[in-house]
């Protein structure tokens, strides 16, 4: 009994054992993005290939786009992946985000209930259908200061609308599912990225009614946390992590993530055929990929 | 450090600027925390007490599913609720996910087992004859767990304190079955969570310290209380 309970009492420590050794000798990064990345299961995939060319452990903190940008900018990451290219900018700016390529898109969706009160179904301009919806319908929001939310405020902006001002507009403060979730509770429309509507669209009673406008698309980027301001950042490991991402069979393979699961891909690969140059949606890929859905 | 720094001063800032929205979550908070330790109470001493005092099968196997009910994490009482009540669930038809009445019934499921098992553990420590003794004195049925009920006072009010510090710090059941809407359902410790989640650390800091001073005045107040009846 006695030897048993001492050969229980190791157990837990047993996971940390062949951790130890690994983890030194090849380095570590710490990848600061956002909850889509983990949510659809790519980085799950990704990052243990990763490994296995490499040897270097990443470790993704999966948080809103704006706390991801934060970390990068307070030196608690390495390196960011993240889609919010306007908010991106002004890190670039700054000067805590350097060597930044376009990696993939996926787009954006307005769903809501079947009924369509603002009638926007099949609207091809987003802004137009947001103005709508503002005016004849009722919205919920992540209100997290994630990237889809800041993709919303920028359709109300584009709409002309002032969110504040839509009286049946609410915030959730929390990630995409739970956001769908009460949307869906509520009937109300909401903006959502397609890889994370598709995990939960056999929960929901909304459907997709607003797509394939380039406005909707949701570029994802990468950048370099600069050592040059933070020293304590990995900048070659980092460095290494961002090359692999844009690697061309790195960029095939993203292609093909999720269509088994989910019928079609939940990205699609940007890095061979844009400019690395950040905060420049290009507009004509946006199209093709709408189409090629 | 200096993010600590900031988050006091934050708070200050907050406080005194009167920011609506933090007065709104501030009483938001203590409303649905405050009903749900009422009724918590309503049902808990009653429970305890029979606990304590009945002799009844099964009794132990109550109390062992009490002293569980204590440390169930709120998380996962919140699973069960938003269940229970999510539109598919068998409640659905309520129309309560997503509501304050949803925040309060989940949080009065992890404050009754806190009150019920306090009260039975103060209530047995008092001296076994004492109903007996009211009893030969000629005290009624009321009268008698009256009188009880004040010798327990200093447990009773420390189970108040063990429930209402549970509910109003907790964050996994008000995320899940209130939703966290801004201006409905947003409480203290659910903003907490997206003003860290969107990087305003010095904010998240700011409404932690203000749920620390809400949770130490409501304590002292029910701790003079307490010490007062002991002298």
């Amino acid at each position: 009994m006695k030897r048993l309970l001492c050969a229980l009492s190791i157990l837990p420590a047993l996971p940390a054992i062949p951790a130890l050794p690994a983890a030194k000798p090849c380095g570590e990064i710490t990848l600061a993005t956002t909850t889509s990345t983990q949510d659809t299961g790519l980085l799950d995939s990704l990052l243990p290939m990763f490994k296995r060319e490499t040897c270097i452990e990443v470790k993704p903190i999966a948080v809103g786009t704006g706390a991801a940008l934060e970390m990068a900018r307070r030196g608690d990451a390495d390196a960011v992946l993240v889609h919010a290219p306007e908010a991106e900018k002004a890190y670039v700016e700054s000067g805590d985000l350097i060597e930044g390529r376009r990696i993939m898109h996926n787009d954006f969706l307005i769903i809501g209930p079947t009924g369509d009160p603002a009638r926007v179904r099949g609207q091809k301009d987003a802004a137009l259908a947001m103005k709508a919806i503002g005016a004849g319908g009722s919205f919920v929001s992540r209100g997290d200061g994630s990237g889809t939310e800041k993709k919303e405020l920028e359709l109300w902006k584009a709409a002309g609308v002032s969110p504040a001002s839509i009286a049946q507009r609410e915030e959730t403060g929390q990630g995409m599912g739970a956001t769908l979730l009460v949307a869906d509770a509520r009937n109300t429309y909401t903006l959502t990225d397609r890889g994370t509507y598709l995990a939960f669209k056999d929960k929901l009673s909304l459907v997709p009614l607003v797509e394939g406008d380039p406005r909707l698309l949701n570029i994802y980027h990468a950048y370099v946390v600069n050592p040059g301001k933070h020293p304590t950042a990995h900048r070659s490991e980092a460095a290494r992590f961002v090359r692999y991402l844009t690697d061309p069979k790195v960029q095939e393979w993203i292609g093909q993530f999720g269509r088994a699961k989910f019928g079609q891909p939940l990205f699609v690969p940007d890095a061979q055929t844009t400019s690395a140059k950040a905060g420049q949606p290009e507009e004509t890929s946006g199209r093709s990929a709408a189409r090629s859905r | 450090m200096d993010d600590l720094q900031h988050g006091v001063a934050e708070a200050f800032r907050l406080l005194v600027t009167g920011d609506p929205e933090l007065y709104q979550i501030i009483a938001r908070t203590l409303a649905i925390s405050t009903v749900a330790t009422a009724l918590a109470m309503l049902a808990g001493i009653p429970l305890g007490y029979g606990l304590a005092r009945g002799r009844f099968p099964g009794r132990t196997v109550l109390l062992s599913a009490v002293n569980t009910g204590m440390g169930v994490p709120p998380v996962v009482v919140g699973l069960v609720v938003w269940l229970l009540l999510s539109r598919s669930g068998p409640f659905g038809s309520l129309g309560l996910i997503y509501t304050k009445q949803a925040m309060v019934l989940a949080q009065f499921v992890i404050a009754t087992p806190l009150v019920v098992g306090f009260t039975a553990a103060s209530v047995q420590s008092l001296p076994v004859e004492l109903p007996d003794l009211l009893y030969t004195l000629g005290a009624g049925r009321l009268r008698r767990l009256w009188i009880v009920a004040g010798e327990a006072q200093l447990g009773l009010l420390a189970a108040i304190m063990a429930g209402f510090g549970a509910v109003i710090s907790e964050v996994g059941a008000s995320m899940t079955v209130g939703g966290n809407l801004r201006g409905s359902t947003r409480v203290l410790t659910t903003a907490i969570v997206t003003e860290t989640g969107r990087g305003n650390l010095p904010v998240a800091l700011a409404l932690g310290l203000l749920l620390l001073a809400l949770a130490f005045v409501v304590n002292a107040l029910l701790t003079i209380v307490q010490q007062r009846q002991r002298s």
